[in-house]
Formats: structure tokens, C-alpha cells, sequence
């Protein structure tokens, strides 16, 4: 198993995406997750346990129970990783469109 | 707005595809990749050599303000089929990387618009997830040792 899981292992999965989703407004504890999705508990758990290792998600104590919340830091990291590529080949690519324009109309 | 460039990167696949449609008609999106006047200016890049055909070659090389050479790659042309479809290699020199491989597929749209989509595989899904972080992509003005300043504190 790995040690240190990589972020983007992690959100590869479309049930640990909509765990994300689910907590993005609030925070939840297990149960609760879990009772939102059709896989087995310990399926549910097996992904919690995922998340929390690479610190996209972050436990807390509340009474007997432990609630799960969304790390914002590392969900930043997430988005911030694809955008700025995204940026590059936009600005790239829109810079080709404008000089071609041009160059049709001469 | 909606984005026009779209970047499809599947988790542990060592491979990325980029998609962009363009206010073009096909065979002008496929001249500003094979014409190396027109590259040059898109690509923010000198464009030493480049052979637009089968078994054919590129060069790139980039400079800072005073000359100095700060970005060289270049990479193979495999097969290059007019406004349909080049495949080809990447390489940057003198930077610990792999060389890739690219299949850039154009296609026409309407009379006035077309698409290009292109597939990037990299030697290991390790290297793709650096390529991208770095966004790293042919082509780009990073100064070389903006790039090894990037490169340690990865390490």
C-alpha cells in the first residue's frame, strides 16, 4: 500500500468525487456519508480513509462520533494543479486563433 | 465563458488529451502548426527546423532578452497527414525528462471552425503529474533555471 497517496489517485474515483461534493457544504460523520451512497460501510470507510490520507478530507472529534469536513488547503492544490496547464495552452492556443485570423484577411 | 480548451488528464493513465476548437477553417488551424514562420509566433519561440512531413523534424529554441539560450527542444515527426493529423515526439534538452509522444488530430467542424485534439503520453504517470504541475507543455518561455529551481524544490 502506498504510504503518502497521491491527491490525484484519490479523486480519481467517482464515489470518493461525490463524498467531496457531499461534504463541500457541511460536515458529516460516517453514518451519515455512508447512508448517502449504496456501497457497503466499510466501502464507505475504505474511501473515507483514502481521503483523509491525503488530506483532501479532515477528522474531528465531536462527541463519540468523528465528523469528516473538507480540507479547503488541499482541495486548492487539486484545482490549482490542472488550471494554470489549462491556462498555458488557452492563452497558447488563442494567440494561434488571432494570428490565423489575421492571416485570413490579408 | 465557457472554456475553450479543455484539458482531460485520467488519474494513474500516463497520458493527457487537450482539446480546443478554434474560429478557423481546418486548414488554416493545420498551417499554424507546419509552417514555421507562423509556429514561431504562436509558440513565442524560434523555430531552427522544422519539417513538416513523414520522417520529418523539429527544432525549437527560445532566448532571454540577452540572447541567451534558455529553452531547446525538439523532437521527430513521425507521420504528418495535411489537415488531418500529425504524430510526433517531444523533447526538451538539457532537462531530466523523458521524451513524450503526440497525436494531434485535426478535424473540420464547419466551413469556418475546427478541432484539434491532442493525446500526450509520457514515459510514467509519475512524469505526467510533474509535466502538468510544472505546466510544463513544447514550446513554453520558462528560463532554464527558473525550470531547475522548479525541479529541486520537487525533489
Amino acid at each position: 500500500m502506498n504510504l503518502r497517496r497521491d491527491v490525484f489517485q484519490a479523486i480519481a474515483d467517482p464515489t470518493r468525487r461525490a463524498i467531496l461534493v457531499l461534504l463541500a457544504s457541511q460536515s458529516m460523520s460516517a453514518g451519515a456519508i455512508a447512508a448517502n451512497f449504496d456501497s457497503a460501510r466499510p466501502t464507505v470507510s475504505k474511501h473515507l480513509q483514502i481521503l483523509t490520507e491525503c488530506e483532501l478530507l479532515k477528522q474531528e472529534q465531536t462527541g463519540r462520533e468523528i465528523h469528516y469536513h473538507i480540507n479547503p488547503e488541499k482541495m486548492k492544490e487539486v484545482a490549482d494543479y490542472i488550471e494554470p496547464f489549462r491556462k498555458m495552452w488557452e492563452e497558447r492556443f488563442n494567440k494561434l486563433e488571432n494570428i490565423m485570423k489575421a492571416y485570413k484577411s490579408e | 465563458m465557457e472554456q475553450k480548451t479543455k484539458i482531460h488528464a485520467e488519474e494513474g493513465k500516463q497520458e493527457l488529451v487537450i482539446t480546443r476548437e478554434f474560429d478557423l477553417p481546418l486548414e488554416l488551424l493545420f498551417k499554424a502548426y507546419v509552417d514555421p514562420e507562423i509556429v514561431a509566433q504562436w509558440m513565442g519561440t524560434k523555430v531552427v527546423e522544422l519539417a513538416s512531413k513523414n520522417h520529418g523534424n523539429y527544432r525549437f529554441e527560445t532566448s532571454d532578452a540577452t540572447g541567451k539560450v534558455v529553452f531547446q527542444a525538439n523532437g521527430v515527426i513521425h507521420s504528418c497527414i495535411p489537415n488531418q493529423k500529425i504524430t510526433r515526439t517531444f523533447e526538451m534538452e538539457n532537462a531530466p525528462f523523458e521524451v513524450q509522444l503526440e497525436f494531434l488530430t485535426f478535424e473540420k467542424l464547419t466551413e469556418s471552425s475546427s478541432q484539434l485534439r491532442i493525446q500526450i503520453l509520457y514515459k510514467t504517470v509519475e512524469l505526467r503529474n510533474q509535466m502538468m504541475k510544472m505546466g510544463f507543455a513544447p514550446g513554453l518561455n520558462m528560463a532554464h533555471n527558473r525550470l531547475q529551481d522548479i525541479v529541486s524544490k520537487l525533489k
